[in-house]
Parts: C-alpha cells; structure tokens; sequence
C-alpha cells in the first residue's frame, strides 16, 4: 500500500509531505526542546537542578496557586454548567432557548477582556461596584477584593462553565427519555429518577466537561496576570511570563520556564489521558432510538425565581462586564464618573487611526490571524485526511502529534517556539511577525484537525471509492469529491481560528517585539501601564469584532451544512 | 366487565389533531393491541394512558379511579399508576446490574430487603434471567435487555401491562419467540395487556381483540378472526396484509374490473351492502387459484420464488395481479395463459 503512494509523486504527496512537516517543524520539535531544556544541562542529563527551580521558593508557590484555582475553577463551574444545562434542557423554564444561547455567550467573550472589566469593577479602593456599594450601605472598607485568589477562581469560573454547560446540555438532549420514564412508571419521583437515573447517567459528561475545564484553568494566563500580579500571586503560565520578561530572556529564566512548561504538560497529559478513560468508561447506550420528548420537570412557584435568577446571572456576568467595558473606554480620563460630559468618542477615532501602537496592533493580529488561519486549515484537512481515510503504515505518529496540542497550553508553546526560532537554529524570528506566526499554526492546529476530522468522517469512504471506480486518480478523488463535501468543515475550521487568534494573549505576549504587538497584547500592556480607558477602548473594537465575526460564522456554517444535507 | 376505561378522548398537537372522540373499553385480563401505520395516534393514546401526555379532552379510569380527567384537570401522576410498561428501545439503565434494574421499582416501595430479593429473583427466573442477575446491561444481547425489561414490569406484579411496540428491534425469529412468552407470561399473573404494534402478524398471535387505527381515527375493533375475515373497509383490509384492490363496476348484474373489463366478469351477483354500480374489488393474493380453464382469463407476467410460494404477477387487461400460489401448484411459467379463480372476493364502496 505504502509503496503505490511513492510510484507517483503528485500534488497530493507533496503536499502532504509539506503537512507533515509543518506538524513535524511547528509542533514536535519545539516540544522536545523544551522537554530536552528541562532536563539537559548542557547535553548532560541533570535531575537535580530541576529539584533545585521547583525548591524555589516562588515556583512551588506558582505551582500551588495553579492547583489551587483550578480546584476551584473546575469546581464552581462544573456546580454552574449542570445546574443551568439541568435548567434548560429538563425544566419547563420559560425563555429556554433564548437561554441556552445566552449561557454561550461567556464562551466568545475573552477572558481577559472580562478581569479587566472586573477589575475596574471590584479593585479594592477605586472600584465602581465597590465604591457604589459602600455609598449605599455606608461601609468604611471595601467589601470586595477581586486582586486574590478567590476573585481570580470567580472571574475565570464566569467564562469556563460552558465548557460543562455544552457537554452535559448536549448529553442531556441526546438522552433517550425512555430511560427516565421507565423509572417513572416504576413509581420514582422525578427527584428520585434525577438522583437515581439523570445523573449518574450523566456523570461521563459532567465529569469530561469538568476536566475540560481543569485544563485550560491551570493552564491559564489572562485572569491571573491581570488579577494577580498586582498582589504577587502568579500561577504557573504568569510566573513563566514574569521569569522570561525580569532576565529578558536569561538562561536560568528560560530553563524555570522549561521546567514550569514540562510541569504543565504532563499535567494536561495526564487530565487528558483521564477524560478518555471517563468518556469510554461511559460510553453507555443511551442515545435515543425512537425519540418522544423528555418530561420536563414542572418548577411551578420556583420558575419566576429562577428565571429572574438566570437572567441576574447572564446581566452580571455579561452584560455588566461588557458595558462597563464599552463606557469606560469613552471615558475622557480614567477615574472620572460615568456621566455623558465625561464621555468623547474621540477615544475610538485616536486608537483606530492616530495611535501608532494600538493601529499596529490591529492590523497584526489581523494578518497574523488571517494567514495563521489559513495555513493552519489546509494543513488541518490534509492531516485530517491521512488520519481518518488513508490507510498508511506509520500514521499513528501523526495521530500522536495531531492531538499533541491539545494538551499543550498556550505559554508552552510560546516557549518552545522561542527556543527553536531565536537563532539557534539558524534561523532567527524573534521580536519579528513571523514568530507569533508560527506560534499560531502550533496552538490552533488541534482545531483544525477536530473540526476537519469530524467533516470528513461525514464522508463515507464509498464515495471517493465510487469516483476512483470511475476512473478519478487518488487526487481528482481528492478535489472534486472529498474536498467539496468537507469544505463546511474547513470553514467552520478556518473561523474557528481566527476569530480565537485575533484576541490571542497568552502566546503573543511571550513573543511580541517593539513593533509586533497584537490586540490581546495591546490590551494588556495599556493596562499595565496604567492606560485603563485606551485598554477598555480597544477591547470594546475588540469585542465588537468577535461579536460582528460570530455572526458571520454563524451564517457560514449553517449555509454550509445546508447545502451538503 | 370493562377494566380500563377511555371515556371520548381528544388529543391535539397544535392544529394537528392525533385522537379524536376515542372510547374504548378493555376487559380485566383482555389482550387488547393497537395497530396502525406511524402516526396513527396508537403511541399517543399508550402515552395518555401511562400518564405521560394530558389529554384535551375525556377521561381515562381504571378499575374505579379516575386516572385522567381533561375536565377536572386531575391526572394521577405515571409513577403513582402501578403500571408495567416497556418500551421499544428497551430503556434498560445501563450503570445498573440486571439484578438492580428490575428491583428498581421494587426499592422505591419500599419493600423489606428479603422480599426485593425474592421478588426480582422470581421476576428473573420467570424471564429466563437469572443467570444474568449480576452482568450488566451492555453485555446482553437486545433480546435479553427486553426481557429485562420484561422482568421489571412484571417485578411489582402489575394490574395493566403496557407494551410500547416492545419487539419491534427485535430480529424476526427472536420476535416471534418473544409473543410466546408475553402471552405465557400473561396466563401466569393474569394482567391485562395493552399493546402498541405495527405488526399485524404480532397483534393477531396475541390479542383478544385489535383496534385498527389510522391517523386520527380508530376503523375497526374486533377479534383477531373478525378483522381478518371481515374487514370493515378498504384501509384495514389493505393493512392486514398483501392486497389486490381495483377499481369495479356493474353492469347488467355482472361486476367488472374497469381497467379490464374484456377479461369477462369477476363476479355474478351484487353483494347486499353495495348501492350504485360503482364499487372496489379486493382480493388477497393467496385467495386466487390458477387454473386451466374457468374463471377469466390471464397471462403470467412474472414468475418469483420466494421459497415455500411463488409470487406470481397475472396481467388481465391493463392491470396485473399479484397471486401467491403454493410452491408445488406452481406449474405456470411466465409468458403462459392462464385462468383465475377467486376464492373469496370482498366489496367496498369507491371510497372510504
């Protein structure tokens, strides 16, 4: 089989030699170096100087706080994800799928963009909420303080829960409801199916939402590098940035981030390993045949209250922060009272057209984003095609490397890309574009591939196998009938890593240059320097672009998937 | 007399009406099946009488309780029915044993641990389970997860059984095992059984008597025999089977089939129930013999073995007929003349 692939060297070969080695290049290589930075010292292997960094006193420190808020991360959210998927998928609450969408929102919404915003909501002493509450109720102190760890664990639980929202909603509507109301006419209450039935039936999805979001908490960068610096609490990801950025790119500082980065991975390896065995442990049958709709619990006196409590909930975790975003950012200076006078839209008008710094900003993340995305989509396809239809001696490596970023976060990333393009291979990137670039195609490669592979196991092999029965070569198969049928999936892939590119921070921010700021990175550094209106206005052109690109995927996609229904 | 009672029941889905006015009676211990194309409100009406849809109108008692009531709006809830039901995708809890699915119902009434473990021990046996007691669901075959979920409807010894198109995924040499043993188990506790199918081969080997439905109203409830030898219009006689209907008509106290009224006449006397000289001819395929003489005339358009018969396509004038023959009466070849005769002829109206 192997060798009739290598008789005739086409377009479809190179290319996927070219995929390969853009998996091999952007993705294998700067991860061995990190692990071969942790624990080589100068091509000896040394055990001791890793003891050494993690005895430090502000590493395990780190380490610590990482654990600590993606316990509570991981716990707030998995309460609030099934509680409101419960709401919407199995209670007659009135408004449900206006609901259902608006609990997605969190998801689109960065996460920094969203601490800023708490930020200048519940800081100690200045902040608007804090201030209005001690008026109203003539406090002496403030009674929130967002700079610890428990602001840090709330902030990032707001924007994390739809992870689990999403899996036990989606589990829950695909449910066979034959299952609850055998329990039914068996004589149990719908407390009792719930506790009995619902919920342990659940518990592979709640548990693979919750572990979800373990990962992407603990490795988490934005919300702890606007919350926690200020009070010297860092977590992992934040203490890697502060280490790189105090030595400028020292060899001591690069090593604890080696160390800190292998940490991290093999602790999401290990969180990723345990969701496979969570979701095959519970690969029950309970998928409906013959589908009726599920009973829907009536709430009765408590569906007013709930209602209003879920639309409490979606106003102050949503629309306050967004609102409070966009004011601020006309705000002519930052501490002045919200009041029509104080407000000038000069503000959009200088950092879109005047301001040097935030329009590089705009225009890098944009033609960073775009080509990133690109390349990433048509690797992605070609990669997902060997995976899922080639039968190719040697592809579990590139399985392997396929779902080798889901488990590498962002920091890491930034980090082996530092150690591969910073000249010591001949090739020197840094403080350029093209590094940021690179970094990209790395972090947004396992969308890519998720997103295509599910496209193309749509596509029944007999298809492609029906147009080689006519007499198509293996790449006329290839672009008249696989590449047609998974387009949808390409675009959805393509949005999919654009839109999450444009507001990227926690890879950009390790590897931005004087003049290669993106918009994440803009935000942050405005905000570190104090700049908190010019911060606010870039994130409400931000948002607005994240809001405008939504709904265009939106249409896309369902156009799309129309069109090959 | 009658055990379970539904008392003019209308049931809407927006603007779609799905039952409409229904009253039925059922015996205590009666078999009673509904049959009828998807969509026909059979489901609907097993769902209301479980108490998992309200009902827009009517009323539903059994034995001397008020289930549903529409006027009242007062359902007792499904689980407070002490109902047996199993449905079609065998909804057995797959993180539970054997064991503890069916002594499920058998916990939330509290019984006393030593009677749970007798009762489902005997539910098992009666099933033919108990060697299974201890595996888990995913390990049965989809015959023996029906039979658990046999075992659980029948653990708390129910008055009503409601069987939910229960064989339907089922394959057909296991199904027709399984009518066996509902029926045995039936005779042993004596519940009354109301039963939802499309099959109309399952319905007759099981019930006392069939309602036949189709979408919206209910066309005939009788005895299996009854429905089969006496259909009361064009739909049943065309649901129970394999049918020839054409259109006919009288002439000179003769009746034709219209598209082949040159073959010679059908049949030689107008039966009682028809007014007007326009009426359906309709006739099973197994109900007509081939001949070499008598009878109107045919040719064989297609011959087909079908193992034990033989399907055969006759064309008489400008329509073809299907007749099933014995494999060993089958000496007709295609291309052949031949002559029909028909056994047993029925006549309805032109329409309805």
């Amino acid at each position: 089989m192997f060798s009739r692939y290598f008789k005739k060297i086409g377009i479809a070969e190179i290319l996927l030699f070219l995929s390969v080695l853009v998996l091999v290049v952007v993705v294998a290589i700067p991860m061995l170096l990190i692990f071969w930075n942790a624990l080589f010292v100068e091509g000896q292997f040394n055990v001791t100087d890793i003891i050494q960094v993690l005895s430090q006193k502000d590493t395990y420190e780190a380490l610590k706080n990482s654990i600590i808020i993606a316990i509570g991360v991981t716990f707030f959210s998995t309460i609030l994800g099934v509680f409101f998927a419960w709401l919407v998928s199995r209670t007659d609450l009135p408004l449900k799928s206006t609901m259902k969408l608006m609990f997605l929102v969190p998801f689109m919404l960065p996460s920094f963009i969203g601490a800023l915003a708490w930020k200048i909501l519940l800081s100690p002493r200045s902040g608007l909420l804090n201030k209005f509450i001690m008026n109203i109720f003539g406090l002496e102190n403030s009674p929130f303080d967002i700079y610890s760890l428990w602001g840090i664990i709330a902030v990032e639980s707001m924007y994390l829960f739809p992870f689990v929202f999403i899996q036990v909603s989606g589990a829950l509507e695909r449910m066979d409801p034959t299952l609850e109301e055998s329990a039914r006419i068996s004589g149990a209450n719908l407390f009792t199916i719930t506790r009995r039935i619902t919920l342990p039936l659940m518990l592979p999805s709640i548990a693979a939402g919750a572990l979800l979001v373990a990962l992407y908490s603990l490795a988490h960068f934005g919300v702890p590098a606007i919350l926690g610096t200020e009070k010297g609490i860092y977590n992992i990801p934040t203490k890697i940035y502060e280490k790189i950025y105090a030595s400028a790119g020292s060899f001591q500082a690069i090593r604890t981030g080696t160390v800190l980065s292998s940490i991290l991975v093999i602790s999401a390896g290990c969180i990723l390993y345990l969701q496979s065995l969570v979701l095959k442990a519970g690969r029950f049958q309970v998928i409906a045949g013959k589908s009726m709709r599920p009973m829907l619990l009536k709430l009765r006196g408590l569906k007013m209250p709930l209602l209003i409590f879920s639309i409490l909930y979606i106003l102050i975790t949503v629309v306050l922060p967004t609102v409070t975003i966009f004011l601020v950012g006309t705000l002519k200076t930052y501490g002045l009272t919200l009041t029509l006078e104080n407000m000038t839209l000069k503000n959009i008008q200088y950092i879109l057209f005047d301001w040097k710094l935030t329009k590089d900003a705009i225009w890098n993340s944009f033609y960073i984003s775009l080509a990133a995305a690109f390349v990433t989509m048509i690797v992605g396809t070609l990669i997902s095609y060997v995976i899922v239809k080639m039968k190719v001696r040697g592809k579990f490596i590139l399985e392997f490397l396929g779902v080798l970023p889901f488990s590498v976060p962002g920091t890491v990333i930034a980090l082996g890309v530092i150690l591969m393009w910073s000249g010591k291979f001949g090739i020197n990137l840094y403080n350029t574009a093209w590094i940021i670039f690179v970094a990209y195609i790395a972090r947004y490669m396992a969308f890519s591939l998720k997103s295509n592979s599910a496209a193309l196991e749509q596509v029944h092999d007999s298809l492609e196998e029906a147009a080689r029965a006519c007499g198509a070569t293996h790449w006329q198969a290839l672009r008249d009938i696989v590449i047609p049928l998974v387009k949808p999936g390409m675009v959805a892939a393509f949005f999919l890593i654009f839109l999450p590119a444009l507001r990227e921070l926690t890879t950009s921010v390790l590897l931005y240059g004087p003049t290669t700021r993106t918009i994440g990175v803009a935000i942050y550094t405005l905000n570190e320097d104090g700049e908190t209106v010019y911060a606010c206005t870039l994130a409400s052109v931000a948002l607005i672009i994240i809001i405008v690109g939504h709904s265009i995927i939106k249409r896309i996609t369902r156009s799309g998937m129309e069109k090959v229904m | 007399m009658s055990y379970v009672k539904l008392e003019h029941i209308t049931k809407r889905y927006g603007e779609v009406v799905a039952i409409s006015d229904l009253s039925i009676e059922i015996e205590k211990g009666e078999c009673f099946s509904m049959i009828g194309p998807s969509g026909c409100g059979k489901t609907t009406t097993l769902r209301m009488i479980a108490g998992f849809e309200d009902l827009d109108e009517g009323r539903i008692v059994v034995g001397d309780r008020i289930f549903s009531s529409s006027c009242d709006n007062f359902y007792v809830p499904s689980e407070k029915r002490d109902f047996g039901m199993v449905f079609q995708a065998f909804a057995v809890w797959p993180h539970l044993s054997v064991f503890e699915n069916v002594a499920f119902p058998l916990r939330i009434r509290r019984l006393t641990k030593s009677e749970i473990k007798e009762r489902t021990q005997k539910a098992l046996v009666y099933t033919e389970l108990d060697r299974y007691a201890h595996t888990y669901p995913n390990e049965l075959s989809g015959g023996q997860k029906q039979r658990v979920a046999l075992a659980r409807a029948i653990a708390i010894n129910p008055t009503v059984m409601l069987l939910d198109e229960p064989l339907s995924n089922l394959d057909p040499k296991l199904r027709e095992e399984m009518r066996f043993e509902i029926k045995d188990l039936q005779r042993r506790f004596g519940f009354t059984i109301i039963y939802v199918t499309h099959d109309q081969a399952e319905a007759m080997a099981l019930s006392d008597r069939i309602m036949v439905m189709s979408p919206g109203r209910v066309e005939q409830v009788d005895k299996p025999l009854n429905i089969y030898n006496k259909p009361a219009n064009r739909f049943v006689f065309s649901f129970l089977g394999a049918s020839n209907m054409l259109p006919a008509f009288v002439s000179d106290n003769k009746i034709y089939i219209e598209a082949a009224a040159n073959a010679g006449p059908v049949a030689n006397e107008i039966p009682s129930h028809i007014k007007g000289d326009k009426l359906t001819f309709a006739c099973r395929p197994s109900e007509i013999e081939l001949a070499d003489a008598g009878g109107i005339k045919g040719v064989v358009k297609r011959k087909t073995y079908l193992g034990d018969i033989i399907d055969y396509r006759i064309q008489i004038g400008d329509v073809v007929l299907r007749v099933e023959m014995n494999r060993r009466k089958g000496r007709f070849n295609e291309g052949d003349t031949c002559c029909l005769k028909f056994n047993r002829l029925f006549w309805y109206g032109q329409e309805g």
